[in-house]
């Protein structure tokens, strides 16, 4: 187990590694630079020249993606070209606020989903499990950015039962934070309910089809039982894998619901930094980002092989 | 004529009726008395378990009762609702799979899932139900049986896990067993120690069962009364000794005499006795470190039919394997054809691949569900023997007419072909290479007696018309007997013996091999008595 767990380790820091690079390169590839962007309109040769040299820029790519690496690995996420703040700084509170944001979603859409995908699964090919189907799959074929802009003209705009805007503050009440972020919230949920759903209905129904599941059902058990006791935690596997993988989704996939919502998390903060070319600012956000997701997809694999009642249980030698 | 009072289960017309229309069960009717054991025979689609599951008021994939009444212990289970029939499974009627690997939760505890039924029903209270199960598994002379419940499933043996189903069918007491084929899985040591624990434990609790199967040695031991069934119908019904000595209908005489023959010794082939075309020299083999195969030397001679039996973990699959070039060997050298043969089949060149052909256990699995007949037998024609054309057609009918088959079957999909069928065209898709030795792995275990002795009857043909020389792998000593002039016994990866057939059938020399072929079922109804008599002593 221990050895296992320190392999996805390892893969998991070569695939952080890689991501570093092609994010880098990246943002070299992009026209322009953050001397270009700061200066605008005042852009002479020499003054960006000067600019270039003042932050570094006129060393070459591969030595400042190293100095990055090397400064990274100690920890040290470096400061922001625009504005001379550590990355640190700026990042970690932006993180919070995602985070906060994808929780609140996780909350209310992985419940609902996976109780949807039992219900489904349960009463396959009744009218509940098409209705079901069909809406999820209505909600998950829109785009966020149309939702979003949906649910503002529908909950804000007509009635204004909830704020277009979700405008975050420090300090703010907990209700008062509660209320400005349902909208997105909502759009989240609805994105991300589908595939869960699909997901666990898809796995429970594959147990279902097992011999043991006929068994209780001769032993006359209710629906219930058998589904509960039975079914589902032998479809604890693939249902833990796609909820990681969505919770991964929730904390990575927000650039556009931040940006319909004007919520201030980590998406937004990488769209600024991407638009100005502030690389370290860049860099230290898509580093949060894959190291969530890694980090979420690890644990989902881990937790399923620590399910498996032959690794936790093992064969008892008779010698 | 039975008291009505006596009959825990009667069953008067039934009519089960599949998804699609077709017609499973038709006309059955029969009565069961409290401590009577009836004995449903037949070979696969006969309806026996369809009939099983009906008396639960439980129909498999959307078959549905059409009609007929099914009374047990004074409840009609047709005209009730579901609650009454889940009331009435797992309390006073239980079913026994084939497969108890396959019916237990994985995930849970065997202690648990033994008492669900009892305390779900209301029948029993935790404790009580705990204190039974004990028992139970006293009777059934489970090992330690006050911490065997704790195990789960994949913790203890197929012959454990089979009476641990036994104790969960019988853990709220029920009138009536379901007993599906619930030997046929396991090794035939195994299984005349199951059988005769299950038989003691039915007999000291009066409880009655259908006891379903294809085996009819095993019924016999087992069964007061026998119902033969074919697709779906009654053929005869009788007391065991009756149904056996003095069959009525003719369906019932074929399958008696099938089994009797079985009991026949081989007859040989004409061509036997050539040069050496397999030799293994000291041969050890494994996977990962574990040694399966361990200091096995064995030759076969071309036009030979060598079996290779033995118990699952005996060794005998690696060793077809091995032959095969599916895994190397770790030490030792084998030779064929007096050349040395390489370990691993990627390394032989085409002629020993052509030369070495196998046909496998399941045919459903083997063949190509999107391939007709004619590309999967044409196939090794132009893949070894370059045909093309007129001539590839002609060889594919010459095939189909070897194995039996009509030039229209060429474009069937396996899909549209029985068991047997399939079968037939993965012998005619190993000899359209024209090999020298076909590697024969269970080829007849998961087919139907009568089809499998089809098979037999084509492998030994071939024999006499090609010299064809076989190795066999099987654990059904019946065929051994029908097929092989020489036979090897395998045990933990060694052999224990390895002499012609008919010597080693009359006077066996290694324990295990007489254990092996004392354990072979009789028709004979005194059978398990015997055994366990002289076990006993």
């Amino acid at each position: 187990m221990t050895r296992v767990v320190l392999v996805r380790l390892g893969w998991g820091l070569l695939t952080l590694w890689i991501v570093s690079v092609l994010v880098f390169a990246g943002t070299e590839i992009l026209p322009g630079d953050v001397a270009a962007a700061i200066l605008g309109q005042n852009a002479t040769p020499e003054s960006l020249a000067a600019l270039r040299e003042t932050l570094g820029l006129d060393v070459p790519a591969v030595q400042r993606y190293f100095s990055w690496l090397a400064n990274f690995v100690r920890g040290d996420l470096g400061q922001s070209l625009t504005n001379r703040q550590p990355v640190a700084d700026l990042l970690w509170p932006r993180f919070w606020n995602t985070m906060a944001l994808a929780a609140y979603a996780a909350a209310v859409s992985l419940p609902l989903a996976v109780t949807l995908g039992i219900l489904s699964a349960v009463w396959r090919g009744s009218v509940f499990d098409r209705a079901a189907n069909v809406v999820a799959l209505a909600t998950v074929s829109l785009p966020e950015y149309f939702l979003g802009l949906l649910l503002i003209l529908l909950l804000s705009v007509h009635t204004g039962l909830l704020p277009s805007l979700a405008d975050t503050y420090d300090g703010m009440g907990f209700l008062a934070w509660l209320k400005a972020t349902t909208l997105p919230m909502i759009v989240l949920t609805l994105v991300t309910v589908a595939q869960v759903m699909r997901m666990t209905r898809t796995a429970v129904l594959a147990v279902m089809d097992q011999p043991y599941i006929e068994m209780n059902y001769l032993k006359g058990l209710p629906n219930s039982r058998v589904v509960l006791r039975h079914a589902v935690p032998n479809a604890a596997a693939p249902i833990i894998n796609v909820v990681a993988f969505n919770i991964a989704y929730l904390i990575t996939g927000v650039v556009l619901v931040e940006a319909v919502f004007n919520y201030n998390g980590l998406g937004r903060f990488m769209v600024d930094a991407v638009s100005k070319r502030d690389l370290p600012m860049v860099q230290g956000a898509a580093m949060v980002f894959a190291a969530a997701y890694i980090l979420l997809n690890m644990m989902a694999d881990i937790g399923a092989i620590a399910l498996n009642p032959r690794l936790r249980h093992p064969r008892i030698s008779e010698s | 004529m039975t008291e009505v009072a006596d009959r825990v289960l009667s069953i008067r017309d039934l009519r089960v009726v599949a998804p699609n229309g077709a017609v499973l069960v038709d006309g059955i009717s029969l009565d069961l008395k409290r401590g009577e054991v009836l004995g449903l025979i037949g070979e696969s689609g006969a309806g026996k378990s369809t009939i099983g599951l009906a008396a639960m008021g439980y129909g498999r994939g959307g078959c549905r009762i059409a009609g007929g009444q099914i009374t047990l212990t004074g409840t009609e289970l047709t005209q009730s609702g579901k609650s009454v029939r889940e009331a009435m499974r797992g309390a006073r009627i239980a079913y026994v799979a084939q497969s108890a690997a396959a019916a237990f939760d994985p995930s849970m505890r065997l202690d648990r899932q033994i008492i669900e039924a009892p305390v779900q029903h209301g029948v029993m209270t935790a404790p009580e139900a705990r204190a039974w199960m004990l028992e139970l598994f006293r009777a059934l002379q489970l090992p330690n049986p006050e911490s065997f419940g704790l195990r789960y499933p994949h913790q203890v043996s197929g012959g454990q896990l089979q009476r641990a189903m036994m104790a969960m069918a019988m853990a709220a007491k029920p009138d009536v067993l379901v007993l599906d084929e619930p030997t046929t899985a396991l090794d035939v040591t195994t299984q005349i120690e199951v059988l005769a624990l299950l038989r003691d434990t039915m007999r000291r609790y009066g409880t009655s069962a259908l006891y379903i199967t294809h085996d009819l040695a095993v019924v016999a031991q087992i069964a007061d009364r026998l119902m033969v069934l074919r697709h779906g119908k009654e053929v005869e019904t009788g007391a065991t000794g009756e149904v056996l000595q003095a069959p009525k209908a003719d369906y019932t005489r074929r399958l008696v005499a099938e089994r009797e023959g079985s009991l026949r010794p081989a007859r040989g082939s004409q061509k036997a006795g050539g040069e050496v075309l397999l030799a293994l020299d000291r041969v050890s083999a494994g996977y990962s470190g574990l040694t399966i195969l361990n200091d096995v030397s064995l030759s076969l001679r071309r036009g030979e039919t060598l079996a290779v039996v033995g118990e699952s973990g005996s060794g005998k699959s690696t060793l077809a394997r091995l032959v095969a070039g599916l895994l190397s060997p770790a030490a030792g050298r084998v030779t064929f054809a007096g050349r040395a043969l390489e370990g691993s089949y990627r390394k032989r060149g085409i002629a020993d691949l052509k030369a070495i052909q196998m046909i496998y256990q399941l045919p459903d699995v083997a063949l190509n569900p999107r391939q007709s007949v004619g590309e999967t037998i044409a196939r090794p024609l132009t893949f070894y023997r370059g045909l093309k054309g007129t001539a590839l057609r002609d060889e594919l009918r010459q095939l189909l007419a070897l194995i039996g088959l009509p030039d229209d079957f060429a474009d069937r999909l396996p899909g549209a072909l029985s068991g047997g069928q399939k079968q037939r065209v993965c012998i005619a898709r190993a000899l359209a290479a024209q090999p020298d030795l076909l590697i024969c792995d269970e080829v007849t275990s998961a087919l139907d007696p009568l089809i499998a002795e089809d098979i037999l009857n084509l492998l030994r043909k071939l024999q006499d018309e090609l010299g064809m020389t076989y190795l066999f792998i099987t654990h059904d000593l019946s065929v051994v007997r029908r097929l092989a002039e020489r036979t090897v016994v395998m045990q933990k990866g060694r052999i224990v013996e390895d002499r012609p057939t008919a010597d080693l059938f009359q006077t066996p020399q290694a324990a295990y091999t007489r254990t092996l072929l004392e354990s072979v079922p009789e028709l004979r109804q005194d059978w398990l008595d015997d055994i366990m008599a002289r076990r006993a002593r």
